[in-house]
């Protein structure tokens, strides 16, 4: 299977701004692709530049080995999940899905309301389709507006934080689902996210981004445990750093005795010990004045405010920046 | 609360009453009393006035004046629909744009139309300008037609069209046309299936309120379209003045109002009977 995007020094300045600066990426067909940075990162610029919404300053975006610069938004087979979902309100559910399939190269085949049918059924919305935006859900309006981009079958479909607008509770259920749609249609996803813990559930590789610049791109473990930047290893989750060397939280123990001579230990001071039922938070506090936080098993003992006690890891599970 | 809010309206209730409510029952007192001889009403009681009015020689005008209004309400659509628009996606400057679409209304409308008379007239700015390049060997008939008075009810009402479409484009959010083009519509394709229908309550109120003062207009008639032009705004001004038959000029009143009337309530069932 060839690459089905690709992202060659693609730029963009909004005046004087730097918006995205020189960002080369290849996403290879079927993947589930996260774009993962804060707010101002450029990652939702990337997303507008490859649908057409904004035209790049320089650099190139290929399609299936089609140069897409200059094309519009209606020339492009890629598809988009906007954050609002942007329905059209005045369409009802069914309405809404049948739009791209009336207005793409191709037009109204005999097969589409088959395929409609087909979609909605899928995504659990048949029983839906006479309803207006107005009258559906935030779940359901999800669905529906999952439904009108799938429906084309886009050679890309782009997902502009999806889940944010939905309730916590719903959003880790539904990526779920997406993860598993994802597997079933086969269509490469490009899934733009803040959230660390939603890309790393959900793609096969990730590319975190920070103020218009590529970080660092890889798989949620490549990502999480052999991190390239001091950005993209506090990206991705909680850090201790102990001299210049990152230590993840899960990776640090606290113990009241004296560890054996192979691992990696300093004396600490608790600070701060709090039961979360699975593990116990302890806040900890170096002879070098650094604060450490170590998620510890209940199975390791109970720890107190101001106790002594050793801090150590083991090498393998330290950071290589 | 209730007792205060009484109090609130009653002002309005009251100007509405004694300025709207009260004419209008003298009006249709008038529409059904025996003219006199030098204008006023008087009894006997009749229905003559109203069997008037199905003379085809006013059905005609009357007919004559919801067409000339139907298509100065039409033009207005199709120019103020593009500018509001425009205005609409202007972002900073909208303001400024605004404010100059509101701008004529800083000068009197009668001074207004005598500018457009001063324009139009055969030894106007326009026939004097084509006569001085050599382009045209007699003035153009410029003024007192159909054409005047269309041009001059679309420059006076435009702004009334412009401001409720400006309105509800202004609301329309920009990420629905992103989405229409990212489902392959084509910018007209957008235009008539998300804009447009987005649009229709924007539609209805600009076009009522270019229709209704069209219909009932009678200074830029009587002034671009001259004596040849007779429309219902200036046949009503006769009957109270030259005429001296205030019956018949209230039942007309009457019957344009009955028109405006059944329009406007087929609008608003249509309005009811969409969700929008």
């Amino acid at each position: 299977m060839g690459n089905v995007l690709e992202l060659n020094r693609l730029t963009k300045h909004f005046r004087e701004q730097v918006a995205l600066e020189s960002l080369d990426l290849t996403i290879p067909e079927g993947e589930f692709f996260s774009l993962l940075g804060p707010s101002g990162c450029g990652k939702t610029t990337t997303l507008r530049l490859i649908a057409g919404f904004e035209e790049p300053t320089e650099g190139e975006v290929w399609l299936r080995g089609r140069r897409l610069n200059g094309l519009r938004p209606y020339e492009r087979n890629v598809s988009t999940v906007f954050q609002s979902y942007a329905l059209f309100p005045h369409l009802t559910a069914r309405e809404n899905i049948e739009f791209g399939l009336r207005h793409r190269a191709g037009g109204w085949r005999a097969d589409a309301p088959q395929r409609v049918r087909a979609v909605m059924e899928m995504l659990q919305i048949a029983d839906k389709a006479e309803r207006k935006p107005a009258q559906l859900s935030g779940g359901e309006k999800q669905r529906v507006a999952l439904a009108r981009s799938l429906v084309v079958e886009p050679d890309v479909l782009l997902l502009d934080e999806p889940l944010s607008a939905l309730d916590p509770n719903l959003r880790k259920q539904v990526r779920a689902e997406l993860k598993a749609l994802q597997r079933r249609v086969g269509i490469t996803f490009l899934f733009i996210t803040h959230d660390q813990e939603e890309a790393l559930s959900l793609s096969d590789r990730i590319a975190v981004l920070n103020a218009g610049r590529l970080e660092q791109v890889g798989t949620p473990q490549d990502l999480y445990l052999r991190p390239k930047t001091r950005f993209a290893a506090g990206f991705l989750g909680p850090v201790n750093w102990i001299n210049g060397v990152g230590v993840r939280p899960e990776a640090t123990r606290v113990m009241h005795e004296r560890p054996s001579e192979e691992v990696r230990a300093l004396p600490a001071t608790v600070e701060n010990a709090v039961f979360l039922g699975n593990c116990i938070h302890v806040e900890a506090r170096l002879a070098t004045g650094e604060q450490v936080v170590a998620e510890v098993s209940r199975l390791n003992g109970t720890f107190r405010h101001g106790e002594q006690v050793h801090v150590w890891w083991r090498e393998a599970d330290e950071l290589a920046l | 609360m209730n007792r205060v809010r009484a109090w609130c309206l009653a002002p309005t209730a009251g100007v509405l009453a004694t300025l709207f409510l009260i004419p209008l029952a003298i009006l249709l007192g008038y529409a059904l009393l025996t003219r006199g001889a030098y204008g006023g009403a008087f009894p006997p009681w009749t229905f003559e006035n109203w069997q008037r009015l199905a003379d085809p020689l006013y059905l005609g005008i009357l007919g004559r004046s919801v067409a000339v209004a139907l298509v100065s309400t039409a033009i207005c659509l199709v120019l103020g629909f593009p500018l509001a628009l425009f205005i609409a996606r202007a972002g900073r400057r909208k303001h400024l744009y605004l404010y100059l679409v509101i701008l004529p209304f800083w000068t009197s409308f009668l001074v207004r139309t005598y500018a457009w008379m001063f324009l139009l007239r055969d030894t106007g700015l326009i026939n004097e300008a084509l006569l001085a390049l050599g382009l045209i060997e007699e003035p153009l008939p410029l003024l007192y037609n159909y054409g005047a008075v269309i041009l001059g009810l679309v420059y006076g009402y435009l702004p009334f069209m412009v401001l409720p479409l400006y309105a509800t484009l202004e609301r329309l959010d920009p990420a629905l046309l992103e989405a229409a083009a990212d489902l392959g519509a084509r910018p007209w394709q957008t235009l008539r299936r998300v804009v447009a229908p987005l649009s229709m309550p924007g539609i209805r109120a600009g076009s009522l309120l270019v229709f209704i003062p069209c219909l009932g207009a009678y200074l830029t008639p009587d002034l671009l379209g001259g004596g040849k032009t007779i429309l219902v705004g200036t046949l009503i001004q006769n009957q109270f003045t030259n005429a001296r038959d205030w019956p018949f000029g209230a039942a007309l009143s009457l019957g344009v109002m009955a028109v405006v009337m059944a329009l406007l309530m087929g609008l608003i069932r249509r309005q009811d009977e969409g969700v929008l």
